[in-house]
This record gives C-alpha cells, sequence and structure tokens, in this order.
C-alpha cells in the first residue's frame, strides 16, 4: 500500500470535520473518494498534504508517518496536489507554473514535461503566454500537468471535472487513464461517470467517517449503496463519463 | 529652466532613495504580509552603521558594505526571533514590529548618541559638473544611479531566476507554492533579509544626501516609504520605484513652491490611488494565505 490513513481526525478551527477516517491506497490504482458535498473529502486531501494537519491518527507514505511534517516536506516526499481552486499562478506563464513545480532538472524530468505537454498539447501552445488567459479546461490541465511533471509517486486531485464542460471531462478522464500509467492517484470527483470510468477502487466518505470502501467494479453493482450516500438514482453508462 | 532641472534631478535622487526603503518594505508586505514598522529603523541602523566606518576608513565602498550587512544582519534577525511567530496576525505584528521599532531607536542612541552627525558627501562623489548653464551635482547622479541599478537588478532577480519565481508565485498563493515542495519560510526569510539590506542600503545613501543623519531619520522617511508601497501597490517593484519617482518629484517641487504642503501633496495623491485602485497602481494582490 502506498498511502495509509488510520482513524484520521481532523480539526478547522473548532469544527470537528473528519472524525475518523480510515483507507488504504494500493499502489498504481485510481481510487477515488466520493460523498456528498460536506462530507470531508477535501479536507481528507488537505490532512494528507499537510495543509490542515491531522489531530489524531495516522497518515503514512510509503510506511512513513507524515502527521508532523510540514506540507512542503510531504510535497518532497513524492506527493502531488491538485487542489480544487487549481492554484495557478495567474501571473506566471504556463512555462513558469510547470518549471516551478520542477525540483529536478534531470532527463527523468524533461521526459515528464514532454509526456505532459503530449497529453495537453493545448499548453505547449500557450507555454509563453500568462496563464490567466488560460481558459477553465486549460488551467486544470496545466494543474494536473504541474502535479506530474515532478517526480511523484502518487497524485492528489480534488474536484478535476469541476465547472468543466462535458467534452473537456472527456478529455480529462482520458488524460487521467493515461497518468495512470506512471503514478498512483486518489481523486475527489462529485462527477460519479467519471469516477466510475477512471476508478478502480473507491472510498465512500459521510460525515467525517469513513463508511464503505472496496473495488468500483463493486460500487457500479450496488445501486442501494449509491442511492443511500451519493444521491444517485440511475447508473450511468460504464465509460461515457457525461 | 535650470530651476525646473536641478528640482527634477532633485526628485529623482530622493525618490530613488526612498525606493531603496519602500521596494524592501513593498517586497515583505506583498509576499509576506507583514506589516513591518521597524523597517525605517532598519533604514537607520544602515545609515549609522555606514557613516561609523566611513569616518573610520573613509571609504564609502567600505561604508555602504557595512550598512548593508548590519541591514541584513537585523533582518535576519527580526525575521528569526519575532517576525516568524506573528504571520498573518496583522494587529500583532503592528504591536510587536512598532516595540521592536522602539527599542533599534533608543539602542541606536545609546550606542550612537542621540545628536545630528553631519555626513560629508565623499570626495569622490562631491562637486558637481555644468551643462549649459545647469548644474548637475554629481552626488544625485550617483543616487540615480545606484537607484537605477538596484530597481534592474532587482527587476531581473523577480523576473529571470527561481527565486524571483517563488517570490511571485509566493504573493500570490503560498499554501500551492508550499505544496510544491517549495520551503516557503526559508524564502521569506531571504526576502526580509534581502528587504532590510535594501532599506539599510538607502539609508547610506541618503545620509550624504541630506548631509547629516539624526535619530528620527527612520521614522520620517518610513512614512514617505509606506506611502510609496501604497501608491505604487504591495509585491510590486516596478510599482515602487514609479511610485517613488512620483513621491520624490511631487515632494521637492511642492517644498519649493509650496513648502508646508510637501508632504500632504503625497498624502494626498496616495488617497486618491486608494479610492481609485486599492490595490496601488501595480498591485499584484495578496496571498498571505499561510
Amino acid at each position: 500500500m502506498i498511502l495509509q490513513l488510520t482513524q484520521v481526525q481532523t480539526f478547522i478551527d473548532q469544527f470537528h470535520i473528519l472524525q475518523d477516517v480510515s483507507f488504504e491506497v494500493p499502489q498504481g490504482e485510481v481510487t477515488v473518494i466520493l460523498g456528498r458535498n460536506g462530507a470531508g473529502k477535501t479536507t481528507t486531501l488537505r490532512t494528507i498534504m499537510g495543509l490542515t494537519p491531522p489531530s489524531g491518527g495516522s497518515v503514512k507514505f510509503m510506511g512513513e508517518q507524515l502527521n508532523c511534517l510540514s506540507p512542503y516536506a510531504i510535497a518532497r516526499k513524492g506527493i502531488g496536489f491538485v487542489p480544487e481552486d487549481q492554484g495557478i499562478f495567474s501571473s506566471l506563464t504556463v512555462e513558469e507554473n510547470l518549471s516551478l513545480a520542477m525540483l529536478k532538472k534531470d532527463e527523468a524530468t524533461k521526459a515528464r514535461l514532454r509526456f505532459v505537454l503530449d497529453i495537453f498539447p493545448d499548453l505547449e501552445y500557450k507555454l509563453r503566454q500568462k496563464s490567466d488567459g488560460l481558459s477553465g479546461g486549460q488551467k486544470q490541465m496545466l494543474a494536473i500537468g504541474r502535479a506530474f511533471v515532478n517526480d511523484n509517486r502518487l497524485l492528489l486531485i480534488d474536484e478535476p471535472s469541476k465547472g468543466l464542460a462535458p467534452i473537456l471531462v472527456e478529455k480529462l478522464a482520458q488524460a487521467i487513464k493515461e497518468i495512470k500509467q506512471h503514478t498512483t492517484v486518489v481523486l475527489v470527483e462529485q462527477n460519479f461517470a467519471l469516477a466510475s470510468a477512471v476508478g478502480e477502487r473507491y472510498v465512500i466518505i459521510d460525515d467525517g467517517h469513513t463508511v464503505h470502501q472496496g473495488l468500483m467494479s463493486q460500487l457500479l453493482q450496488d445501486r442501494e449503496l449509491q442511492g443511500r450516500y451519493l444521491g444517485i438514482t440511475a447508473i450511468p453508462r460504464h465509460g461515457k463519463v457525461v | 529652466m535650470d530651476i525646473f532641472m536641478n528640482l527634477t534631478l532633485s526628485g529623482l535622487s530622493t525618490g530613488m532613495m526612498i525606493f531603496l526603503l519602500a521596494s524592501g518594505l513593498s517586497l515583505i508586505f506583498g509576499l509576506m504580509g507583514v506589516l513591518n514598522f521597524a523597517h525605517g529603523s532598519i533604514f537607520m541602523w544602515g545609515a549609522y552603521s555606514g557613516v561609523w566606518i566611513y569616518f573610520r576608513t573613509q571609504s564609502f565602498s567600505l561604508a555602504i558594505l557595512a550598512g548593508m550587512i548590519m541591514g541584513m544582519a537585523l533582518g535576519w534577525l527580526a525575521e528569526r526571533t519575532i517576525i516568524r511567530r506573528v504571520y498573518g496576525r496583522h494587529v500583532s505584528q503592528i504591536l510587536l514590529t512598532t516595540g521592536l521599532m522602539l527599542v533599534l531607536n533608543e539602542v541606536l542612541k545609546a550606542v550612537f548618541g542621540p545628536n545630528i552627525i553631519a555626513v560629508p558627501i565623499p570626495p569622490l562623489l562631491a562637486g558637481s559638473w555644468e551643462l549649459g548653464g545647469i548644474i548637475i551635482v554629481k552626488y544625485r547622479v550617483f543616487t540615480i544611479s545606484v537607484g537605477l541599478l538596484v530597481a534592474a537588478a532587482v527587476h531581473f532577480i523577480l523576473t529571470r531566476t527561481r527565486v524571483g519565481m517563488i517570490v511571485r508565485a509566493g504573493v500570490q498563493n503560498q499554501e500551492m507554492v508550499q505544496v510544491l515542495g517549495i520551503n516557503i519560510r526559508q524564502v521569506f526569510s531571504l526576502v526580509f533579509m534581502f528587504g532590510a539590506g535594501l532599506a539599510a542600503l538607502g539609508g547610506v545613501m541618503m545620509a550624504p544626501a541630506i548631509g547629516s543623519i539624526n535619530p528620527n531619520m527612520g521614522l520620517e522617511n518610513q512614512m514617505l516609504a509606506f506611502i510609496v508601497v501604497v501608491i505604487g501597490g504591495m509585491g510590486s517593484i516596478l510599482g515602487s520605484a514609479l511610485a517613488s519617482v512620483l513621491v520624490g518629484l511631487a515632494g521637492v517641487y511642492t517644498a519649493w513652491f509650496l513648502p508646508e504642503a510637501a508632504l500632504a501633496v503625497n498624502v494626498l495623491f496616495m488617497t486618491i490611488v486608494l479610492l481609485i485602485k486599492p490595490s496601488g497602481l501595480f498591485g499584484m494582490g495578496g496571498g498571505h494565505n499561510s
């Protein structure tokens, strides 16, 4: 297991957001965190990254405890993070955004940059442009590319489809499928069609607790579970993400 | 015409020295969200340390070096011991840095004495040239040149180096910089030290320009630096440079034609900018979210 969360608890100010979150992420797979709005999905990713440090329980990455590390130290362990708002530096060019994330300038990093530009060709055309001129979809591509361009073994991606047109969600799904050939992905996603198209495993968080986890193929069969925790009344056609 | 030229050169020269003080303040404020009320005191310590060395060595280059080292050392010490504890807490920052300002000012008086100390212009930079009936004071040309060089160097660092890229990104979103594996706190220390060094350089340069140093010079010039930062926009070196020139020129012209309104005109200018563009002329917007 590349990532293990055990009875994680997190407070934000006086609010007890994560009360008992436990799950494991196998290497080389896409694990999707599902749940209603406000269930604690984003906080779970931020807790792993050390942005909202856990007050209890343990977060282990490749067997190493992350609880007391600062976000930059956690990132240096090999975890990339794509926040919900993408976190693009609009005053920097696309190239500078990518370059900022490149902690090394070796051949492997250059190869990853090439890979990013190949799967997101829009970025290559706009390398020298200020990133505030990018569309929502291009910003998402840049955010994911930036997290991938460094030698990260795990990517945490928060709601990548939010606000994107259906055609872009299709592209995004394809990109995530290509990225997962190289790295493990933990994805927070409200779009169940996208989640089920790219995810191999799922974790459902409800009211700060892990309530279910398992294989995505099992969840796709379990309409009762989908209805109870995800509010889904109709199963999307498998493989179609819009 | 010669009065106009002299006033312009004088305004540019004053502006450049204010720029040295304000650029550090702007970076510290823009990147770290720290309201540093002790910045003027560091400027003054730079001036006194530089002058002290100058009187002993007669070398203005050594004076500049000594002043900057003193400024950077004070900046590093202040960041490590005081500022670091109050990131993100503006009220605490104001109280603590005001306290630091008082301590630095009093210690300075204890070390160097409370009296005004006359500072001559170094012989190499003294005197003037006459060009078509216009008197050009050498030291003003020197301060303008140093100011422009510093502005160009800081601009280069900010736009062409990785550290500069981190600073620009950090002004916008510190949290995101951290999750890219960059230790923003280390960058904070560096920026604070660098900003304090620039302020101290401004202090050393100012001493011969006004012909003396005194224990109030920090507070007097800090006020102008804050005006410059507000007008130029926090975190923007270009904004600081432009606003410094505007403040310098406005101050000199007003002092010539309407002396009693010299400071008021800059405050008025700041008010207008705040009303029209609260983030300043070239403000990058603030991240300060760590």
